[in-house]
């Protein structure tokens, strides 16, 4: 079997992240090497080439495509008001003539003879990369952005919505189990990440996202919530890109799912602070997950908890695990034994299991994809 | 090095680098033919840590060497040619790392020369991204907006019969030009772009796209309305695949040394031995390759291959997809008990997120059942819109043709013409009883009269048609008798009629002897013993409502061949197969037909 177990989400007190930050395309840097920089702050700066527009202006002038070049009245390269005159039939005594207006504010960029149309180009697109933790510039790439270090309690969650943002952590529940509840909701959350324990309906998205709250994190979400808070079924797990003006990061998955107590007791410990947050996912290969980073920044944080994301070792005995399919999807244990034989399952299907120990002292016995680590 | 002529290769390695896995085979000649001896596989290492896919390929050549007792590698290299009993005779590869091939494609009019141009780019094992036509509606800005969003591997530009009018291509070769398109891998290099176009026109294209892209030009592959000419087109998209996407990803310049034979697309290698076996046996095939991403369903009708890719249709990664494509209910409806919407929802998206998981009760493995017989159903859908005649043709026609309706453009696939339905894919091949195999591709491409079916044992298509190419009889041996499994024939009459009244009675005669006879009403199906390698002739009358391949009540008579499941008569209906409609009657239904094919085990 290729993978002996699925490889968890991190959830750490303590940890050193570097994040890279670069421009779509080559542009100008503006922090340098050794530079202290903060999450909002611009690191690196681009102009993308406007939209293209065309204009078929022997159609409209009524000209062959090979005459077009003599009806310019600007030539190509010049920059261009919308509603501006740009090319004109010469007409009857110069009755008659029709005139190509420019439908953008851009320039003429070029001409065919054989089409007969003109190019024309909307002004570049200016594009600015934050430094989207706060933290210490460790390398710049010239012309492309940097990469900035940062050391910080992080967590990634299962699945996310919307880009990257950040604000203060701040507990909307007092319990891991808890929903989160529309009624909670007040301006006092505007800017903020706000922490729900089992479950988010698409209500509470709606105020929240209308109040200027700039994240949600909680334990699960319905998919019909999901669905009608985004407009439409999600068809493929690569997100981030949803302009709803509010992030969503879930822990455990799909359903009501009480959040890990590891993840609730470490966002409580972070209540008040300053987190980076990213509901960026992209579950194909080099999977992506949503993220919440909470910088240091000089103060002591929470203690590092057992290990790091960077040494993760395979399944063994003991091991904290979550159980990722029904039916006893999102319970937590521990592994009790690895039988090395394949066993069979209800479905007559042969494969590697584990046996778990859940909190509460039962057991049960699951084949080793449905588990997963929780690491950190 | 040369390729060894193929009667001095005794033995060969395959590998195939998918996205997940690298799996490799070795096979080896034992008196007169060719059979597999092992399989071992590894996970792919093209991403980080690793970044050099050849980690992944000797790790599953590792494993073979365990299992088969055999050293082949050398070094960190396969040893090629054996000697003395050490390495393989031949080494070829297949690659679908990295998402495979993606590519857009261009063209004129949307259903003649971007069709042809999709189905060239298709054909070559490509992921096509979007088509973009002069036609297909979208204003200019909105087209160069599209570009610029996707970056695909290399784009295909045709359009235009050759003499024809050369403006429209110059209108797409400005877009292309104008939206400056960049690369998918590697920002340090251009755009590979193919023009397969009006041959009057290459001058145009060259002035606008040379500069910009690294542009090959290449014959028109409409040449005239009434001809597609793929081949060239496909053979550029190959050869680039390997020059540009290839070569630019990690460790490929490595393991392109090691193979003798370029490194094929995966999906090209499948399509590759579907074709060979069709030709060979003189069939009309489909096809199917469900994965976790994507399904794949090739055919073969009247000699002419189809492939076509559904890119966001899959078990895994995409299966929330099929969610959104098909609905809830017709997920639902083939779900043999009663499930809230909101639980279904959840579960899907539940797998999305985390697409390793297994089904471990037997209500996950019906529901994730279900789930497939959608995504093959849209997949072939799909196919069936695309392999077509060519559009656009006029057809002479004489006062016989008067009542047949054909037209130009319609499809080339016929479910009463298809002699073999293959599956492969985790949900197909895995399946834990081969029945709810047989059952699944029953239901999602609904075969009509008789039908042979089989699944790939192990997912071997791709390395074998990659080496169909160099060595043709070790290829088709291994498939044969190694690769396919047989599940054997399904006999669906097609009509409709009421419940339990007769719909046919066939009569088995088994060539080892024996025979048997059955009645069976319409709305059920039966069983009949055929083993693997068994054959028999059937006598099938159906009743006068029913076609099985003689016309509406007459009699049929055919030979069969058998497989692990057997015969399979399918009496509950064609054009049109309709499920109850009461929830309730459905579950009823499902569980009686899921009795009769003995196809999951007892609930304890």
């Amino acid at each position: 079997m290729a993978h002996a177990y699925t490889p968890g989400v991190t959830v750490t007190a303590r940890t050193k992240l570097v994040r890279e930050r670069r421009l779509p395309l080559a542009g100008t840097v503006l922090a340098k090497v050794g530079d202290q920089v903060k999450a909002e702050q611009v690191v690196a700066r681009t102009e993308l080439p406007g939209n293209v527009q065309t204009v078929n202006v022997a159609n409209i002038l009524s000209v062959l495509p090979e005459d077009v070049g003599s009806t310019l009245t600007k030539p190509v390269g010049s920059p261009l008001n919308e509603g501006e005159v740009f090319a004109m039939s010469k007409g009857f005594f110069g009755l008659f003539t029709s005139k190509c207006k420019s439908p953008i504010n851009g320039t003429l960029e070029s001409i065919s003879n054989i089409t007969g149309q003109a190019i024309l180009r909307e002004p570049p697109i200016p594009v600015e990369v934050h430094a989207y933790v706060d933290g210490k510039v460790i390398e710049a790439m010239e012309r492309e952005g940097v990469k900035v270090e940062t050391e910080c309690s992080f967590l990634q969650g299962i699945f996310g919505i919307g880009g990257e943002t950040w604000g203060e952590i701040k507990l909307q529940v007092g319990k891991s189990d808890e929903p989160l509840d529309v009624n909670s909701l007040d301006a006092g959350c505007a800017g903020k990440i706000l922490v729900g324990g089992s479950r988010v309906d698409n209500a509470f998205l709606e105020k929240a996202a209308s109040l200027g709250v700039r994240g949600v994190v909680v334990g699960g979400i319905d998919d019909k919530d999901l669905r009608q808070f985004l407009g439409y079924d999600l068809g493929v797990a690569i997100t981030g890109s949803e302009e709803k003006g509010i992030s969503l990061i879930i822990t455990e998955g799909f359903g009501g799912m009480r959040m890990a107590e590891k993840t609730f007791s470490l966002l409580r410990s972070l209540e008040g602070r300053k987190a980076s947050m990213s509901g960026v996912t992209q579950i194909r290969a080099g999977v992506m997950r949503p993220e919440v980073i909470v910088s240091m920044d000089g103060r002591t944080g929470p203690s590092a908890g057992k290990g790091s994301i960077f040494s993760s070792s395979g399944l063994e005995v003991g091991s904290a695990i979550r159980v990722i399919r029904e039916p006893h999807f999102g319970r937590l244990g521990r592994v009790a034994d690895l039988p090395p034989e394949l066993r069979m399952l209800e479905t007559e299907a042969k494969v590697r299991v584990l046996e778990v120990e859940f909190e509460d002292g039962t057991k049960a016995v699951m084949p080793r994809a449905n588990v997963e680590m929780i690491e950190g | 090095m040369s390729i060894p002529s193929p009667d001095g290769v005794n033995t060969i390695l395959a590998t195939d680098c998918g996205s997940t896995t690298t799996k490799a085979i070795f096979i080896e000649r034992k008196g007169d033919e060719y059979r597999l001896i092992v399989r071992g596989e590894a996970p792919t290492t093209v991403e980080a840590p690793f970044e050099d896919v050849t980690k992944g390929v000797l790790n599953a050549v590792r494993e073979v060497e365990e299992l088969a007792g055999r050293k082949i590698l050398d070094d960190e290299t396969i040893m090629t040619p054996a000697r003395n009993g050490e390495g393989v005779d031949l080494y070829v590869s297949t690659s679908s790392a990295g998402g495979g091939l993606q590519m857009m494609v261009f063209g004129v009019v949307k259903t003649m020369t971007a069709e042809s141009a999709q189905r060239a780019a298709l054909g070559a094992g490509a992921i096509v991204m979007d088509v973009i036509a002069s036609n297909d509606g979208r204003l200019p800005y909105q087209k160069i907006k599209r570009i610029r969003q996707l970056r695909p591997d290399m784009i295909l530009l045709s359009g235009g019969i050759d003499g024809g009018t050369t403006a429209h291509v110059a209108e797409l070769a400005e877009l292309l030009s104008a939206a400056d398109p960049k690369a998918r891998l590697g920002a340090g290099y251009l755009l590979p772009v193919i023009y397969a176009g009006n041959k009057d026109a290459r001058d145009i294209v060259r002035e606008r796209l040379e500069s910009k892209t690294a542009l090959v030009i290449t014959d028109n592959l409409r040449p005239v309305l009434e001809r597609e000419n793929l081949g060239p087109a496909r053979m550029q998209i190959h050869d680039l695949f390997m020059e540009h996407v290839m070569a630019h990803a990690p460790g490929y310049k490595k393991l392109m040394e090691w193979t003798l034979v370029p490194i094929m697309p995966t999906p090209a290698a499948v399509g590759r031995i579907i074709e060979t076996i069709a030709r060979e046996e003189s069939m009309q095939v489909i096809g199917v390759d469900i994965g976790g991403a994507t399904t794949d369903v090739f055919s073969v009708f009247q000699g002419v291959f189809n492939r076509t890719v559904s890119a966001n249709l899959g078990m895994s990664y995409s299966i929330s997809n099929v969610l959104a494509e098909t609905g809830i209910e017709n997920i639902m409806r083939w779900v043999p008990f009663h499930v809230e919407d909101k639980d279904l929802r959840n579960r899907i998206k539940n797998k999305m997120i985390r697409p390793t998981t297994i089904p471990q009760s037997l209500d996950e493995l019906m529901i994730e059942q279900g789930i497939a017989r959608e995504a093959l159903r849209l997949a072939f859908e799909q196919h069936k819109s695309l392999a077509v005649g060519l559009k656009g043709v006029q057809q002479e026609r004489t006062i016989s043709d008067t009542f047949d309706q054909t037209a130009s453009g319609e499809t080339l696939v016929s479910l009463r013409e298809l002699n073999m339905l293959v599956g492969s894919g985790g949900v197909l091949s895995h399946a834990p009883r081969r029945v709810q195999a047989a059952l699944m591709l029953i239901d999602a491409f609904l075969p009509e009269c008789i039908t042979h079916l089989a699944v790939d044992s192990i997912f071997m298509m791709p390395q074998l048609g990659v080496l169909s190419t160099v060595h043709p009889k070790a290829a088709t041996e291994v498939f044969k008798k190694d690769c396919l499994i047989h599940l054997g024939t399904c006999i669906a009459p097609v009509g409709t009629g009421k419940e339990n009244a007769e719909c046919v009675k066939v009569r088995l005669e088994r060539e080892k002897g024996g025979s048997e006879e059955v009645s069976v009403g319409f709305g059920h199906m039966k069983v009949l013993a055929l083993g693997v390698a068994e054959s028999g002739r059937v006598v099938i009358n159906p009743s006068k409502n029913f076609d099985v391949g003689a016309g509406h009540g007459k009699t049929f008579e055919t030979k069969v061949e058998g497989g692990v499941v057997g015969l399979i008569i399918d009496c509950r209906g064609r054009r049109p197969f309709q499920l109850p409609s009461s929830a309730e009657e459905r579950v009823r239904k499902l569980n009686e037909w899921n009795t009769a094919l003995n196809m999951y085990p007892e609930r304890k």
